[in-house]
């Protein structure tokens, strides 16, 4: 855990812009950001909902709203993603790159048995005849540790739990050895003895098939758990970026701080209230010209209203968006 | 591991439970639309009036297009001659008529729901599913047709090409698509957003896969239930064409041709009017339970 920064980046997102034109006027999802993520490393992305985690992430495998306009680079093994046209970008998704969404419950499409929606990705990517997908996508259920696979693949989504649909939904995304995997709040709909299990299991996926894992969550607790760095993010920027050691001990950025502060212990003094974050996030049609932050920020001072802060060495070996020096 | 443990223990629970096989979203419709004793009745009648109207016109001692030289009247029923239900006023078996004319009336109905099924499903999911100026341009052009009055559209077209078989199925098919198209618009466009689409997506669906696999089997349940409610109104469309001397050519007959034969003569012979009534009711009458049933069936409030 020395190291902060990926030795071989497998992903690599370049100066991000991501806008979006609605009738209300132009919203800017995502703004200039940059991060990347090497072999066998888990990145966390934290933030409040619509803050552009999950945007970041469709955005790089075209997966956008037609009515989005991105800019920058995405590069992943030499290609850029946004470039890359729709049959390339087909080939990757579910196969180099895949993804693991937030409700199991509803993104498995219920009419079909669980054992075709798994070949139906081998045959598509592998060029699999029937039954070799039907083997290897079985093993793949026993390797994410489903009991009865062979009982399992001829079931309906309906069928099965939260916990094993979410186990399917891995296996899905593990069945073509992918070099990234992206998993957008994997747990949030879970409960929490379930969540824990699936951690374990994305943990040791990552480190058994040294695969890329970017864990995209607001549950500080997962991230503590599983990610090697963290990426703060909060109106579309990154606002601190650090191995997961220093932004839970050394935060730098006020919002990283009120972050860590939200979260409720259970050996919290019993006053009836929990702490938050007070304000709203900002309007995304019209972010204020400094930072974004600054009007909750409790320490936000004459600059931070009228100047952007830029990503800068933070007292940790990471980066931080914020006039303010030192550790919070 | 203790996650081991507990699917290992959720699976004993589940095979003690004799769940073996996984039964689909239709396995269960299927059982509760035969649990409707309506839908399921109805279904049986259907079932029985398509067999005699294919297999009976072989069974019964006349022809449909067999003139009684002997009786050319419209004789009431007899058992001596064959004639179960009588004749018509030129001495024609009724019963061997009306089942011949069944025998058109559902294969019309259910060839011109067909094409209709076929046409509507394909454009509504593509319109939906694609969106944008796709969508624009196909659901104007179905806006267009509607604003051409259908039966209209339908002579032009028998005029046109003649007294066809197949083109009157074509051509009621390609005026019953419409609505059709907009339904399944309807249902692909709530189910565009779904996440199943995006993880599909996400998975590295082709755009034609994904309308294929994952949106036209869910919109099915609708589509379905839409086509039993298209089924008699196909029918009664085909019957008011016969009706108008549009239809089928004679001798060949539909249960339309039929009532607008036996209408003329309802006065005197009531039989000849009743008999295909009867069959074209009935049959309609089961079409729309069924239908009903099985949107019941299908209605996942009722789970």
């Amino acid at each position: 855990m020395t190291s902060t920064l990926p030795s071989q980046p497998v992903l690599e997102i370049k100066n991000l812009d991501v806008r979006f034109t609605t009738p209300e006027g132009e919203v800017q999802a995502v703004s200039d950001l940059s991060l990347s993520v090497g072999k066998g490393e888990c990145l966390g992305i934290v933030g409040e909902s619509g803050s552009g985690k999950s945007q970041t992430f469709m955005t790089a495998l075209g997966l956008m709203a037609e009515n989005g306009v991105a800019r920058g680079e995405v590069m992943f093994n030499g290609v850029n993603l946004l470039k890359a046209g729709e049959r390339k970008l087909t080939s990757i998704r579910g196969n180099k790159i895949a993804m693991i969404f937030q409700d199991p419950m509803t993104s498995l499409t219920p009419h079909m048995r669980i054992g075709r929606q798994l070949t139906e990705v081998l045959a598509r990517h592998r060029g699999l005849d029937a039954s070799a997908a039907r083997d290897s996508a079985i093993a793949m259920l026993r390797r994410v540790q489903i009991s009865e696979p062979e009982r399992r693949f001829v079931m309906y989504p309906h069928e099965l739990s939260g916990g094993l649909r979410q186990r399917v939904m891995i296996a899905m995304a593990l069945l073509c050895g992918p070099e990234v995997i992206v998993a957008d709040e994997p747990t949030t709909a879970l409960d929490v003895t379930v969540q824990a299990q699936i951690l374990d299991l994305i943990r040791e996926v990552k480190e058994t098939l040294h695969t890329a894992v970017v864990l995209i969550t607001h549950d500080l607790g997962v991230v503590a758990g599983l990610a090697d760095r963290v990426a703060v993010m909060y109106a579309g920027r990154i606002v601190e970026q650090g191995s997961v050691r220093d932004i839970f001990y050394h935060p730098n950025h006020p919002y990283t701080c009120g972050l860590l502060a939200c979260t409720p212990y259970l050996d919290q003094a019993k006053t009836g209230k929990l702490t938050t974050i007070p304000g709203q996030p900002p309007d995304l049609q019209n972010l204020p010209p400094g930072c974004a932050f600054s009007p909750r920020c409790r320490e936000s001072q004459e600059c931070c209203r009228t100047e952007r802060p830029v990503l800068s060495l933070a007292t940790h070996a990471g980066s931080k968006a914020c006039f303010l020096s030192g550790p919070r | 591991m203790t996650s081991a443990n507990l699917t290992s223990r959720h699976s004993a629970a589940l095979e003690s439970a004799g769940g073996v096989e996984g039964r689909s979203l239709w396995q269960d419709s299927w059982r509760r639309l035969r649990r409707n004793r309506a839908a399921a009745t109805s279904l049986v009648i259907l079932g029985f009036i398509a067999i005699i109207s294919v297999v009976g016109p072989y069974a019964v001692p006349w022809d449909y297009d067999e003139i009684d030289w002997d009786h050319i009247e419209a004789l009431p029923p007899t058992f001596e001659l064959g004639h179960y239900l009588g004749t018509d006023y030129i001495g024609r078996d009724l019963l061997a008529r009306t089942l011949v004319g069944g025998r058109v009336s559902l294969t019309v109905g259910i060839l011109a729901t067909s094409v209709a099924l076929l046409i509507g499903v394909s454009v509504g999911a593509v319109a939906g599913f694609l969106g944008g100026r796709v969508d624009q341009i196909l659901m104007r052009f179905v806006d267009l047709m509607y604003s051409v009055p259908l039966t209209f559209f339908v002579i032009i077209l028998m005029v046109l090409f003649g007294r066809n078989f197949i083109l009157m199925f074509l051509a009621i098919g390609c005026v019953e698509w419409l609505t059709m198209s907009r339904i399944v618009r309807g249902q692909t466009l709530s189910l565009r957003n779904k996440e199943f689409i995006e993880a599909a997506r996400a998975s590295g669906g082709t755009t034609a896969g994904i309308i294929w696999r994952h949106i036209v089997p869910n919109v099915l349940g609708v589509v379905i239930v839409y086509v039993t409610l298209t089924i008699p109104q196909v029918i009664l469309l085909e019957s008011f064409l016969s009706f108008l001397g549009l239809g089928v050519q004679e001798p060949l007959t539909s249960w339309g041709m039929l009532i607008n034969e036996g209408a003329a003569e309802m006065e005197i012979t009531p039989r000849t009017l009743l008999v295909p009534a009867v069959f074209m009711t009935v049959t309609l009458f089961c079409f729309n339970f069924l239908g009903d049933g099985i949107r019941d069936a299908l209605d996942p409030k009722d789970r």
